[in-house]
């Protein structure tokens, strides 16, 4: 299978996404300025400082011609990944509900978290087992989760809520400990944890190839041997 | 905001600008006439301290810079080492001291995108930053808290924002910075070799491009205001010439940069840093041998009206210099519309050799030969003398007394964990992304240096280190012992050093005990580097650290990268394994003098410090490199900082296990230091007891602890067969246990040492 | 016409920002100071006023967690 990964200006993390995709189908890199998707089965939009944050997070990516493209991407049942900046980026553009406001710390935090799989009946999440454990770093400074009340019971209740922080690892306040969620078709998944930075032994943890995994396997490509 | 023209009369002009009437008269002679307004504002800005290093060139050329490894040493924007398959490392350092004391968010900032520039620059893409910073004290100084803070705060904002990894840095808390704190930024950046490249200007014909942002009034001044003059009263004035850094422009102008040099499109390259396009152009004209015409109408300005000498001066931030052939403009020009990154035509590469500024009418606003510029600034030489007994009184004086001598010996271990000096760092790392271009192997507090992979399957290490207390106990042996703990930091981890580079942050130059220090101390990292074999590529001076009542502690801080083959094999830091055997490997006679024990006992700065034997040394860093390289070792730490009680409670508190230690019988003080001697290590029993091949190189010719003699097999019944290593103790339990000394729970010692930090941030 | 587009937290959003000025205006002696809210000024030129408000529901605020308030300018 076939990876787009976005690169607007100001992205950090597209070649980190682009490596991980990697070690499960091919990855490409997709300019933020072209009408172009390249004929991608999964977009990813990653994580970093897009348009360097200014205004509001994800605020300014919204609008960049690929987007146009994504969004569509999306309405036809494509499958779309947002790390961090992408998650943000995501929930301004409404094909996430939610939004991501200023950790309660009203700093940058880095930290090595442990998340805790709420389902693993998703198409991000197929790889992994329900209440399973994921060790994946987080690295932001807006990452906490917020929707209006009536809107989170809804999130929860229709099962969109894919992950969690693990009890007293809630780096940002995010509430319900909310790290992850999914739109209700089911095919738009944003989160704030990093999963392309826990995809090699010698680096860090190797939780986070799971979700690329999970994303194969929705697209119907056998593991590679 | 005022203006940086004095209106004083002209005959005060050079002098409110930082030129002695001497200088000035060396002007007059060498020009043969007066000079004009943007002339005089050039040439102050390339005669101070800041460009012209008037105070420091000569000590500095006792330096090594040269070994085999090296591709680009001193006197290019970096260094570079190489570091094999066609890659080169550039590597520097650079201080950004006074700004970040007038705002400490900005300056902190703009000194990350200043040495992130540098670096590529180069031709290389920056992949790592680290950061040594000194404050005054934390829990007397709101001041000192404030300034933490925001400098930790706008490293990680630009260093965070433009996707390169913090990987490592310290920080530490004296009275003597309280009015001058030190923000010193190194960076690291990677590059394959064809893609190096120089800066000297060249090719009549060619023209000049200037790229990235607009250019304000930002810092004008900065150089010779900022700089090179004692920071006093009245700093509120001189906010206005602060630099605001932009991380997202240089990300843009970063990638652009690397684009235009991976499609060969430069002649080449230099950033735009203190005293800004003068001091730029001028030494690119200088290093090529050219002269260059500049118009100044066709610089992008931020604010209408600014005249060339701001033009001129200006430090806005984010931006570049490149000298392009002008059949190539075109594509350079599409390039930079690609990554949304201005550029323009600003000028021409001429063989007059001198450097012609043109005003908006085609007047010459200045007009200079180069050389008056870039090297007609007088040198001068110190006059050092060594201050009588007692030292150099430092402001602040000794810090208040925490111990008063009677605690028990676990008390002391635990104040001494929780001292800001000694406490995790955890509080400012986790400000950092340490792990963004995925190569980080080692992140902070998981070993004794930062390890990044290599695209070639082998990594390289770094770490950064500098103890001004020791320093100013005695310059010399401090400074050298910096030296050997950066390079022990990198054996911890299995890497040979490749080279140095060193910020040298120093009091007033001109008065005889500063410049003492200065001396004595390069002697020390000379000598230092001579023994390790280590050479120095490139380097920052920051002089004239002074509050009215003396000056900071000298602080030389090191920066050194190293090579190791195998990451998976990467040291760590903390105890593993149940039942791991713990030894002592080097020579090691610590003393309290300078020691975090003396600091917390409120005790008078004194020597003398532990000598330095550097064949004991080598041997010992040898010893411990080979081992963790063999993948025998469990963990590796080397003994600064609160001696070997200290050093053993920190693999205690990383790996969340215990441990039983006898102590060697010479060894009476476990809190007494010798930075860079000495390691503890864990592993199977039977690493330490030898046999071919294992550690690889001989040993120390001394006995291990305590002085001469073979000291070996002191505790746990081994006849440790490695030379220069003895086997001290057990790995295990959920105490830590010094025998006849102390016994803590690690759990105590885990929450001292992480709270100590966090109660000021 | 030069406007201001004032931005502030929505009402009962967590507001940390508002909180921390709100904490450390007490410590330099000025009681009394409640419902703190930081938010963020847009200062801007615009030749039609009206459309001001479709600017900011589309791109200056995001009105799940934003309120605004729009201004002329002096």
């Amino acid at each position: 299978m076939k990876f787009g990964v976005i690169r607007f200006p100001g992205s950090c993390d597209e070649v980190d996404a682009q490596l991980a995709a990697e070690r499960v189908g091919e990855a490409v890199i997709l300019w933020h300025a072209d009408h172009d998707l390249q004929g991608v089965d999964a977009v990813v939009i990653p994580g970093g400082f897009s348009y360097g944050d200014y205004l509001r997070v994800g605020a300014i990516a919204r609008f960049a011609p690929v987007m146009e493209e994504v969004a569509s991407f999306a309405r036809a049942g494509g499958l779309v990944l947002g790390i961090c900046n992408g998650f943000q980026v995501l929930c301004e553009a409404g094909l996430l509900p939610g939004a991501l406001l200023p950790n309660t710390s009203l700093r940058f935090v880095f930290r090595q978290v442990e998340l805790e799989v709420v389902s693993a009946d998703s198409a991000f999440t197929r790889a992994c087992v329900e209440g399973e454990r994921l060790s994946i770093p987080v690295k932001h400074t807006s990452g906490r989760f917020y929707a209006p009340s009536e809107e989170l019971a809804r999130l929860e209740s229709a099962g969109q809520v894919l992950l969690r922080y693990a009890p007293g690892e809630n780096p940002n306040g995010s509430l319900n400990d909310i790290a992850g969620v999914r739109n209700q078709a089911g095919n738009v998944f944003g989160l704030m944890p990093h999963p392309e930075h826990a995809v090699d032994p010698l680096i860090g943890s190797v939780d986070g190839l799971k979700i690329f995994e999970s994303i194969r396997a929705q697209v119907g490509e056998p593991a590679p041997v | 905001m005022a203006s940086p023209l004095p209106s004083s009369g002209p005959a005060d002009k050079h002098r409110e600008l930082g030129l002695t009437d001497a200088e000035y008269e060396l002007i007059l002679q060498r020009l043969g006439r007066e000079p004009g307004d943007t002339e005089l504002a050039m040439l102050s800005l390339m005669w101070s301290e800041h460009c012209a290093y008037k105070h420091s060139r000569k000590v500095l050329r006792r330096l090594p810079t040269e070994g085999p490894s090296v591709l680009m040493g001193p006197g290019e924007n970096a260094g570079v080492v190489d570091v094999g398959g066609g890659l080169g490392v550039a590597f520097k350092v650079e201080s950004h001291n006074h700004p970040s004391a007038v705002e400490p968010f900005q300056g902190a900032a703009t000194g990350v995108g200043g040495i992130l520039r540098d670096v590529f620059a180069v031709g290389a893409r920056p992949i790592a930053v680290l950061d040594s910073l000194r404050f005054g004290e934390p829990a007397l100084s709101a001041r000192s808290r404030y300034l933490l803070d925001r400098a930790v705060g706008g490293i990680g904002h630009y260093g965070n924002s433009i996707g390169v990894p913090t990987v490592g840095g310290e920080i530490y808390f004296e009275p003597s910075y309280e009015q001058n704190c030190l923000v010193n930024a190194m960076c690291l950046g990677l590059a394959p070799h064809e893609r190096l490249i120089r800066s000297a200007a060249a090719g009549p014909g060619n023209v000049l491009v200037l790229l990235g942002a607009l250019t304000g009034r930002d810092g004008i001044g900065g150089a010779s205001v900022l700089a090179s003059a004692e920071l006093g009263e009245g700093d509120e004035a001189k906010r206005p010439s602060v630099q605001i850094g932009d991380p997202f422009s240089e990300k843009k102008l970063l990638e652009c940069c690397l684009e235009l040099l991976d499609r060969e499109l430069l002649v080449s390259l230099q950033d735009l840093g203190a005293a800004g396009l003068t001091s730029s152009s001028s030494e690119m004209a200088s290093k090529g041998g050219v002269g260059l015409d500049i118009d100044c109408s066709a610089v992008p300005l931020r604010e209408a009206g600014m005249e060339p000498f701001e033009i001129m001066v200006s430090e806005s931030q984010e931006r570049m210099l490149c000298v392009v052939e002008p059949e190539r403009v075109a594509e350079v020009i599409a390039v930079c519309e690609r990554w949304e990154t201005l550029a323009s035509v600003i000028g021409i590469v001429n063989d007059s050799g001198r450097l012609r500024v043109l005003d908006a009418d085609g007047v010459a606003a200045a007009d200079l030969p180069v050389g008056i510029l870039v090297d007609d600034c007088p040198l001068y030489d110190l006059e050092p003398v060594a201050p009588e007994s007692p030292s150099v009184v430092y402001p602040g004086g000794v810090a208040a007394t925490v111990l008063g001598g009677a605690e028990s010996p676990a008390d002391t271990l635990l104040a001494l964990l929780r001292s800001p000096n000694l406490a995790s760092r955890r509080p400012v790392f986790e400000q950092y992304d340490p792990v963004v271009q995925s190569r980080t192997v080692r992140r902070p507090a998981e070993a004794d240096a930062a390890v990044l992979a290599l695209p070639t399957g082998e990594a390289i290490a770094v770490s950064i280190d500098g103890n001004g207390r020791r320093v100013a106990c005695d310059p010399r042996l401090g400074a050298a012992e910096a030296v050997f703990e950066c390079a022990a930091n990198l054996a911890c981890v299995g890497a040979i050093p490749l080279g140095v580079t060193n910020c040298l942050n120093f009091g007033n130059p001109e008065k005889p005990h500063v410049a003492w220090q200065l001396v004595e101390a390069v002697e020390g990292l000379a000598s230092a580097c001579e023994a390790l074999d280590v050479p120095v590529v490139g380097g920052n001076v920051s002089l004239y650290n002074e509050a009215p009542a003396g000056p900071i502690f000298p602080t030389p801080v090191i920066g050194m990268v190293g090579r190791l083959p195998d990451p998976a094999r990467a040291g760590r830091l903390g105890f593993a394994h149940e039942r791991d055997a713990i030894a002592l490997v080097g020579w090691f006679a610590p003393s309290p003098a300078g020691s975090e024990l003396a600091k917390l006992r409120g005790e008078e700065l004194a020597g003398p410090l532990p000598p330095i034997d550097e064949r004991a040394i080598r041997g010992a860093h040898e010893t411990v490199r080979e081992l963790v390289r063999s993948g025998a070792l469990h963990n590796a730490h080397d003994i600064a900082e609160g001696g070997i009680a200290v050093a053993i409670a920190e693999c205690c508190i990383a790996g969340g296990l215990g441990a039983t230690v006898r102590l060697p019988d010479g060894l009476l003080d476990p809190f007494a230091e010798a930075p860079g001697r000495a390691f503890v290590v864990s592993g199977p029993e039977s690493v330490f007891a030898g046999g071919p091949g294992v550690a690889g190189g001989p040993g120390p010719s001394r006995g291990v602890a305590g002085g001469p003699g073979p000291g070996r097999g002191v505790a746990g019944g081994s006849t440790a067969a490695l030379d220069g290593v003895q086997v001290i103790g057990r790995v295990g339990g959920d105490e830590l246990e010094l025998e006849g000394r102390l016994k803590v729970a690690v759990s105590e010692l885990q929450n001292a040492h992480e709270h100590g930090l966090l109660e000021f941030l | 016409m030069r406007a201001r587009v004032l931005v502030k937290p929505k009402a009962g959003i967590l507001d940390p920002q508002g909180q921390a000025v709100e904490r450390a205006l007490p410590a330099l002696g000025f009681t009394g100071v409640r419902n703190v809210h930081v938010g963020r000024m847009i200062e801007l030129d615009v030749e039609d006023p009206a459309r001001l408000p479709e600017m900011c529901e589309r791109l200056l605020t995001n009105p799940l967690i934003e309120d605004y308030e729009i201004v002329e300018a002096a």
